[in-house]
This record gives C-alpha cells, structure tokens and sequence, in this order.
C-alpha cells in the first residue's frame, strides 16, 4: 500500500460497497445512475454517513476518525452555504474552527474568494448569490481547509447550461493546481471527460468499472455509461458489444443480407439529436439508433411503430469479458 | 369577499365557528366596557398594584432566562441527538404542560417544600428555603413554562435543515461550536418565540404559585394572585388589573405575530 493519496475498501451496508484507488492530485469522477451508492459513499469518507473496511488518506485511515477531525472538504450538491453568515464568512468558517485567529482566518477567505474570481462579493449573504456564485463559494469555502481530499457531489446539479460550462472550465483550472485527492460524483458525461483522470462508474452500490474517461467512453460496461455517452452496449457471456446510433440502420422489414446483427422493436422514442433523429427503439434490451428526419418522415416513425434494427459486423467492437478485478 | 370556486362554506360550519368567535372575543370586550375609566389612573398606581406588577415582570424575565439556560440544551439533545428513551425524555419533559397548575404546586411543595426531597437538605445545608420567596415564584413559573419554552424551540430546531450541521462538522468544528455558531444563530427566530411564549406563561401563571408560595405583597404576590385577591374585596381593582393583563397579552400576541412568526 503507497502513503500517498487515497486508497477506499469500505462499505456503506445496504448502500454501497465500493474499493479503489487515486494518487494525489489525482480527479476521479465517480459516475452511476440515482442510488447507485455514490451520496453515500461521499459522506461515509466525509464521516457523516457510519461505514466499514478502510479508507486511507495519506496513509491515515479516516473510518475511526470523526468527521471534523479528517482532512476531508465536503462541497454539498445543495452547497449549504450558512445562510446567515456572508460568503467571506462562510469561507473562514473552516479555518476559525480549526482554530485559526479571526484576523488570519478573514485573509485566507478573501484570498480563496480571489482565487475563485469573487472578490467583491465577500460581503453577500448566499441568497444574494447566484447559483454559480454561490457553488464557487461552496468550493472556496471547502478549499480553505486545505483538505486532502476535496469532495464534489454533483457540483454543476441546478445550473443553467452556460453557468455549469463556465464553473467546469474554472474547476478544471484549480484542480490542475490542487495536489490532494478530488472525488467528483456527476451524472454528466462532459464532467467525467474534462475534469477526470479516472472514472469510477458505480451500479447498484458496486464498482461496475474503472479506469481513465477516454477507455470508460469507448467501453461502456453499464447501461447508465452508455447512455451517458451515447453508445449502445450489449453484454453477454464472452463480454461487451458496443456500437454507435448512427451506424445502425433502420427498416420496417426483416433486413436480408450477412454479417448483420439484427433486433426488432417498438420505437419507444424519438428525439432531436443534432441533425439527425435519435430513436430509443424497445428491443430486448433497449437500444439507440440515430436516422436521418428524411427518414423518419419515409419510414412513417412514430412512437409505438415496429421497425427493424441492424448494425454491420464490421461498425461492432467487442471487448473485455471480466472486469478489470480488484 | 370573493367567490369561493368549491362552493359556500356551509351553514353546519359557519354558525359554530361565530359562536366560537363569539365566545373568546365577548367576555374581553365586556371587560374593557366594564372598565371605570375615571377611578382607572389611580387603581393602576396604588402600591400593591405596582408592587405586583413589578414582581410579575421580574420572575417572568427571570424565569423566562432559567427556561432558555435550562430550555435550549433539552431541545436541542431531543431535536440533535438520537438516543434510547428520546421519546421517554419528551414525555417527562412534557407532562407539566397539561398537568394542572395546583398539582404543579403540590408537587413542587413535595420536592422543595421545608420538608422535601430536596427542599430539607437545602434547608439544613443553607438555610434557604424556597416555599414563600421571590426565588419560590421563580421556581414555580419555570416549572410550568419550561415544557413550553422546550417543545416551541425543539420545534425551530428540528425544522431547521440539518445539513447545515453536518456542514459545520466537515468544516472542522466541533459540536458546540456548531451549536453556537450555526444552529442557534439559524432557530433564533424560534427560540426567541419561545422565549416570548416563556414568558406570557409565567406572567399569568397563578395556580403553582398560589400553592407553592401562597400570597404575600412585595414578595410572592404576582399579578394574577393579586387580581384572584381583590376581586373578593375590590372589584373595580380586579378589572383595572385584568385590564393590564390583557393589554400585556395583546402586546405579546402582536409581537410574536409581526416579527418572528409571519402570519398575515
């Protein structure tokens, strides 16, 4: 076991089980469907959420340790911002209880509020601050512990879309900076790519994958990634089938010819989806497939029509039977 | 008044309802029109009435201060902590909020009587006794008021949101800091009603009172004992002092409705 960084082997029991591993300065995001075990595991290495195996940080374990004596900064999913104190007063809240002077504890928030681009703002109250401002005061108010693991639940949940665009860029540039441990938990395939180095994807309070984002988006191993990243995965014994929505070819008959993996199906749904038409068709297990609006219009889709699904040989890549074990 | 899209409210509803009404408001106003307004000014500044009130005021504030020192720390262990026999906890706490005032008082009388549980070492040890004292009004109205005060700010603390708690504890701070600085400062609003409620409580309690310190101007007779006095022997007194309980009321009704409580 290395000193360094952040080694997890813990279990939250009925929620989640989950082991890996990240060095520091390392960003692992965590990804996985609503109950996955992903809150949980985030506020059982936090201390607010009781659990079992270890958690070593640095090489201290954390599960004997209350939750304000780890060295661990918590960035809720709804911020919880004090709301009766100012934004500079919620970010010198860590260090004055940790026993830093008022005075010093005041400058550390001011220079975090900087860093954070929100240095005239130090003196608003949280419902004087937009939902961008407030989650960089959250994460100004988490830094300033100078934790060694910072944690990240769904920081980009309830942004408008240019608001979450912007705050990703600027968390991507103080994460480069940041040497401890980052744990991102998202639902959000663009935060895993930008912003990780790792992805843990966790399903039904199991790892179901791990590794770098670029390897995890070009084999999905769960439904839930290959939705995220808009693939289509089938699994059976010898492993994983994926391919892409456009390379499958709608029709309303049995299509002839070799070499062709073929399913039938409800349309389910149909959704714009750049220039083309995504389909999300009801074969056994549900699949996408992306179809010209010439098409649509010629095939006569519509939700509930049946169509036929079929995807050439070659446009298949298959891979790994058992999961990288650990 | 707008029309009601469900419907006019029924008749079965509407006639009790008034007489409800009726009923509570009635007796206040027949008690002001009663009033003699001339002999007023002088009934209100006689000694025993400003002796009165000035006793009233001060074990009413005295004991609202015990209820919050004492108070706060209950509601906050029943609102905070998840321990065996919470509920059990709540129960006691409770009880004097429907026991009757007298028992109250024999009660108190049977644990710091002259003879009590607690009353007789304290006698032999100090040579204070409660029963008959300022200190014994005190005592009673914290008795009868603490219930109040406890359920009122267990109720601001459980409904404010507990994440903020568990923010407090992430950020390094332990349990009494986030007590000071993050869960009292976020239920002020209804701690300080139920400081207020406290307070109105111990101003018109009389029963515990009467029985644990009987009646002696100066030192145990509160408002209320002394209204209960008079109006055998002086009516016209008993109602210019009802009178200032009820202005007091209104004025604690008022306050607690247009700063803390927010309805319209």
């Amino acid at each position: 076991m290395s000193a360094g960084g952040l080694e997890v082997d813990l279990e939250v029991p009925g929620r989640v089980r989950a082991a890996f591993s990240a060095r520091p300065g390392r960003v692992v995001a965590l990804i996985g469907p609503n109950g996955a075990g992903k809150s949980s595991l985030v506020h059982a290495l936090a201390g607010l959420v009781p659990a079992q195996g270890r958690a070593h940080l640095d090489g201290v374990d954390l599960l004997p340790l209350s939750a304000r004596e780890r060295e661990v900064g918590l960035v809720f999913q709804d911020r919880a911002l004090f709301p009766h104190l100012t934004a500079r007063e919620n970010v010198a809240f860590g260090p004055r209880s940790r026993g830093v002077p008022r005075r010093v504890a005041r400058e550390r928030a001011d220079h975090w509020l900087g860093r954070m681009g929100l240095p005239e703002l130090a003196g608003r109250r949280p419902r004087q601050l937009s939902g961008g401002q407030a989650q960089r005061v959250a994460i100004a108010r988490a830094l300033a512990t100078e934790p060694r693991l910072l944690l990240l639940d769904e920081p980009m949940a309830g942004l408008d879309v240019g608001v979450a665009m912007a705050l990703r860029l600027e968390l991507a540039r103080h994460l480069r900076d940041y040497d401890g441990v980052t744990l991102l938990v998202t639902h959000d395939a663009i935060d895993a790519l930008t912003l990780a180095d790792e992805v843990v994807v966790l399903d039904e309070g199991r790892v179901a994958q791990e590794g770098t984002p670029d390897d995890v988006a070009a084999h999905p191993r769960t439904d839930h990634v290959a939705r995220l990243v808009g693939l289509n995965v089938l699994r059976d014994q010898e492993g994983f089938t994926s391919f892409r929505p456009r390379d499958v070819t709608v029709s309303l008959r049995r299509p002839e010819g070799s070499a062709r993996l073929t399913w039938s199906g409800p349309v389910a749904s149909a959704q714009q989806h750049g220039d083309a038409v995504r389909l999300l068709v009801d074969t056994r297990p549900p699949l996408l497939a992306d179809v010209t609006p010439q098409a649509v219009a010629e095939l006569g889709i519509a939700p509930g029509r049946e169509v036929w699904l079929s995807v050439k040989a070659t446009a298949v890549r298959r891979y790994g039977a058992v999961p990288e074990g650990r | 008044m707008t029309r009601d899209p469900l419907g006019r409210p029924p008749a079965a509803l509407m006639v009790p309802a008034a007489v409800a009404v009726l009923l509570l408001v009635v007796p206040l106003v027949a008690m002001v029109a009663a009033t003699d307004w001339a002999t007023l000014p002088e009934q209100l500044t006689s000694e025993p009435v400003l002796d009165a009130l000035r006793l009233s005021v001060v074990t009413s504030t005295a004991a609202m201060l015990v209820c919050l020192v004492l108070g706060l720390p209950v509601a906050w262990l029943l609102a905070r902590v998840a321990f065996r026999g919470r509920g059990l906890l709540r129960a006691l706490v409770t009880v004097p909020l429907v026991l009757p005032p007298v028992v109250a008082g024999i009660a108190l009388r049977s644990a710091f009587g002259r003879t009590g549980v607690i009353g007789e070492p304290l006698l032999e040890l100090t040579g204070f006794a409660f029963p008959f004292t300022t200190w014994g009004v005190v005592l009673a109205h914290v008795f009868v008021s603490l219930p109040f005060v406890v359920i009122a700010i267990e109720g601001a603390l459980r409904s404010a949101d507990p994440v903020y708690d568990a923010a407090s504890a992430t950020l390094g701070a332990t349990r009494w800091t986030t007590f000071r600085r993050v869960t009292v400062p976020l239920a002020m609003p209804g701690i300080l009603a139920g400081m207020v409620l406290g307070w109105s409580r111990s101003l018109g309690e009389f029963g515990a009172t009467i029985t644990f310190n009987g009646n002696y101007p100066g030192t145990t007779q509160t408002m209320p004992t002394l209204i209960y006095v008079a109006r055998q022997s002086d009516q016209d007194a008993a109602q210019a002092l009802s009178l200032i309980m009820l202005a007091l009321s209104i004025a604690v009704l008022l306050l607690l409705r247009d700063r803390w409580l927010g309805t319209p």
